[in-house]
């Protein structure tokens, strides 16, 4: 066997497991994309990999009542459409529930009474009548339609404007934008302190807010929320800006401290014999210089407090001003599990920021994953 | 419209107060010690020494408050009954008795024992395949972009895939249950289905994590130094041996890290299972049963308390293992 040979088959079955594996990974969420753009009874009745097909659906619909009907020689005649303006193809109807597929388009179907109904596909009715008939109940029609696939913006429309997601959406920015600012300001402060500032104690102080790191976040509920009410702060967005704060700091301190430590002494001993203040080193040299850590840490914080449930859960009350995005979403798997299309629309806005942030970003967010392997969140 | 303004105002609010606390204290600071006049020298000094804790006050005056006081809060209330009367180890007793907190550890220790391994496996897999392609970057981008999405996200993602449809029900639409009866088998209720349903939970939290997996592992194979690999393939070994013999064995340290940190996101988490199940049909974990204890009807912040120490006490020892490596990784 030639080498080359051997080589090319091992770089296809590569190629093809990683195919695999990539396409194994990304159904689900294209899934989801794709059934939020479904309309309700095209994702209720048809899995969304169907959705690029016809999709059939049945309807039970009234004619219009017999008294409506017109004579027409020696019969009495009610003709009008099913399903009208939903540009469906009609492909099989009945008069009964009991066979309600009974018949195909174009056939006549004779009821009980004697008069005879008939359908076309394109949804055009027509029933005769042999003597003129009375009464305002129109016949019932059963009929199996199959629609075109198509997508619509609906779901969208609906999920932001009338099921409160959009105000959930401005409720996760509320609680996101500054759950992420504080600790990167704070910490960068407490960083550069312990990095560069003489100061009794530093050592041990370092060494406590590594010890931090390992605490669960789950330890600070029960006393926390048993605090922030007891000093009538609530539950409230102050609450929960600290409590995020409180959470990502070990980390962020971690982090800022073990990359400022690294910038080079002489840039920040030059400034300091040049008369600058320790606030102007830290505005005019170290933010600048430790951008890409700072960027790495928002990145990673801003991710984990947007995809929060649970100190959502905890720290916010339930009003309408104060739900986030991914709480509404537990309450609509739990109260409306069966509205397929109003959770697909929902869960796709909660996640379509943070994967734009994820695919513009990514080079920053995989250095703060690394460090944010010990996050004790 | 007026809900817009308020959200930035209370954003402006927040993140205004916290630029102008240092900003001002440092004002202050300079104002009340002047480097200059007759006392120049001694100011200069004495600013030296407050400044650097303005600028870490914040930061432990929070972590304080928000990590190190819940600590002794939480093992206080936990010897304490829910009207706050001390009853000793009385919820830790009742903790061993109690037939939820018993179903949670055994469902946690499952957790435990496939998540991290499956993860770490696929992500393994994940980045040797990728490492030999043309489009990797691409590749990893795909397998990597789950850690964006929410633990909710996934929970709706993946209830397309496990959606069951009863018999009357039309059609299944759930992605697992069509390929099931493609394949001619019987459709399933699988959140439902009693034992397998964990594995079914574990699926979601596995395809997040594997993303890490890889991203991580793929850094550290490509650190692996030529001269190792191409010595092996002179030696005529096969790809996959110097996968396995050459590869792997110089990267067990950080397969190491990843394994820690995946299982101590699994030894907390709640998210999957509060919105797929909550904790019924036998899949309740330790997060969820304590969060269950914390906001249930009755209350009972001693019994919730005693939970989140033994979610604590089985972390601490992962994370002071995973810190030290960490450490000892970025030296």
């Amino acid at each position: 066997m030639d080498m080359a040979g051997g080589k090319s088959r091992l770089t296809w079955a590569v190629n093809l497991s990683a195919a695999l594996l990539v396409l194994l990974w990304i159904i689900p969420t294209v899934g989801l994309l794709i059934s939020s753009f479904r309309d309700r009874d095209a994702i209720s009745t048809s899995g969304w990999w169907t959705a690029l097909s016809a999709s059939e659906k049945n309807v039970i619909e009234r004619a219009l009542a017999p008294g409506e009907a017109k004579p027409e020689g020696d019969l009495w005649v009610i003709e009008g459409q099913v399903l009208e303006g939903q540009g469906v193809t009609v492909t099989a109807f009945g008069i009964t529930s009991k066979e309600p597929v009974a018949f195909t388009p174009g056939d006549t179907a004779t009821h009980a009474r004697g008069h005879k109904i008939t359908v076309q596909s394109d949804g055009r009715y027509r029933i005769e009548y042999a003597e003129e008939p009375s009464g305002s109940r129109g016949q019932r029609l059963f009929v199996r339609a199959e629609t075109p696939p198509g997508f619509t913006l609906d779901n969208y429309r609906e999920v932001l404007f009338a099921e409160g997601m959009g105000r959930s959406l401005l409720n996760t920015l509320t609680v996101t934008i500054p759950a992420t600012i504080i600790p990167v300001l704070v910490a960068a402060f407490a960083a550069y302190a312990l990095a560069w500032m003489e100061m009794p104690g530093r050592a041990l102080l370092v060494a406590a807010v590594v010890g931090l790191l390992v605490v669960p976040l789950q330890v600070a509920f029960i006393p926390l929320l048993k605090l922030h009410i007891g000093i009538g702060l609530g539950k409230g967005y102050l609450g929960i800006w600290l409590a995020h704060t409180g959470f990502g700091l070990p980390l962020a301190v971690f982090l800022l401290r073990n990359y400022m430590v690294g910038l080079p002494g002489e840039i920040i001993e030059s400034a300091r014999v040049d008369g600058a203040t320790d606030f102007q080193i830290f505005r005019r040299i170290i933010l600048p210089l430790s951008f890409p850590a700072l960027a790495s840490f928002a990145i990673f914080q801003f991710l984990w407090v947007w995809n929060d449930l649970l100190v959502a859960k905890v720290f916010l009350g339930t009003g309408e001003d104060q739900v986030v995005m991914t709480g509404r979403i537990v309450d609509l798997l739990g109260s409306r599990g069966g509205d397929w299309e109003i959770l697909a629309a929902s869960a796709f806005v909660s996640i379509a920021v943070p994967i734009f942030v994820f695919f513009s970003l990514q080079r920053y967010l995989v250095r703060g994953l690394l460090a944010g392997s010990v996050k004790g969140g | 419209m007026q809900q817009a303004l308020f959200a930035l105002s209370t954003i402006i609010i927040g993140v205004f107060g916290c630029v102008a606390y240092f900003y001002f204290s440092n004002l202050l600071l300079d104002r009340m010690c002047p480097a200059k006049g007759p006392n120049a020298g001694r100011n200069i000094n004495r600013a030296n020494a407050i400044r650097p804790w303005l600028f870490v006050f914040p930061a432990l005056a929070i972590l304080s408050i928000y990590l190190l006081y819940p600590v002794f809060s939480t093992a206080y209330l936990s010897l304490h009954d829910s009207g706050g009367d001390f009853i000793g180890v009385g919820n830790y007793t009742w903790l061993a008795q109690d037939e939820k907190f018993r179903e949670s550890l055994v469902n946690n220790l499952m957790w435990l024992l496939v998540v991290p391994a499956a993860s770490t496996f696929f992500g393994l897999v994940a980045a040797g395949l990728t490492d030999r392609i043309k489009w990797g970057q691409l590749a990893q981008s795909l397998v990597f972009m789950p850690m964006a999405i929410s633990f909710v996200g996934a929970a709706v993602i993946w209830k397309f895939i496990y959606d069951y449809r009863g018999d009357n029900q039309g059609e299944q639409i759930g992605l697992l249950n069509a390929l099931v009866q493609a394949f001619g088998g019987d459709p399933q209720a699988w959140i439902t289905l009693p034992f397998w349903n964990n594995f079914f939970l574990m699926a979601i939290l596995i395809w997040i994590q594997t993303g890490f997996a890889m991203v991580i592992l793929s850094a550290a194979l490509k650190g692996i130094s030529e001269e190792t690999i191409e010595a092996a393939y002179l030696d005529g070994a096969s790809p996959l041996q110097v996968f396995f013999k050459i590869k792997i064995p110089q990267i067990w340290g950080t397969i190491a890290v990843v394994w820690t940190t995946i299982t101590v996101t699994v030894l907390k988490v709640f998210d999957i299972v509060f919105a797929m199940t909550n904790g019924q049909w036998g899949t309740q974990v330790l997060a969820n049963l304590m969060y269950d204890w914390m906001f249930r009807g009755s209350p009972d912040f001693g019994r919730g308390s005693a939970i989140v120490v033994v979610i604590m006490l089985l972390v601490t020892p992962v994370m002071v293992w995973n810190i030290y490596n960490a450490h000892k990784e970025s030296r």
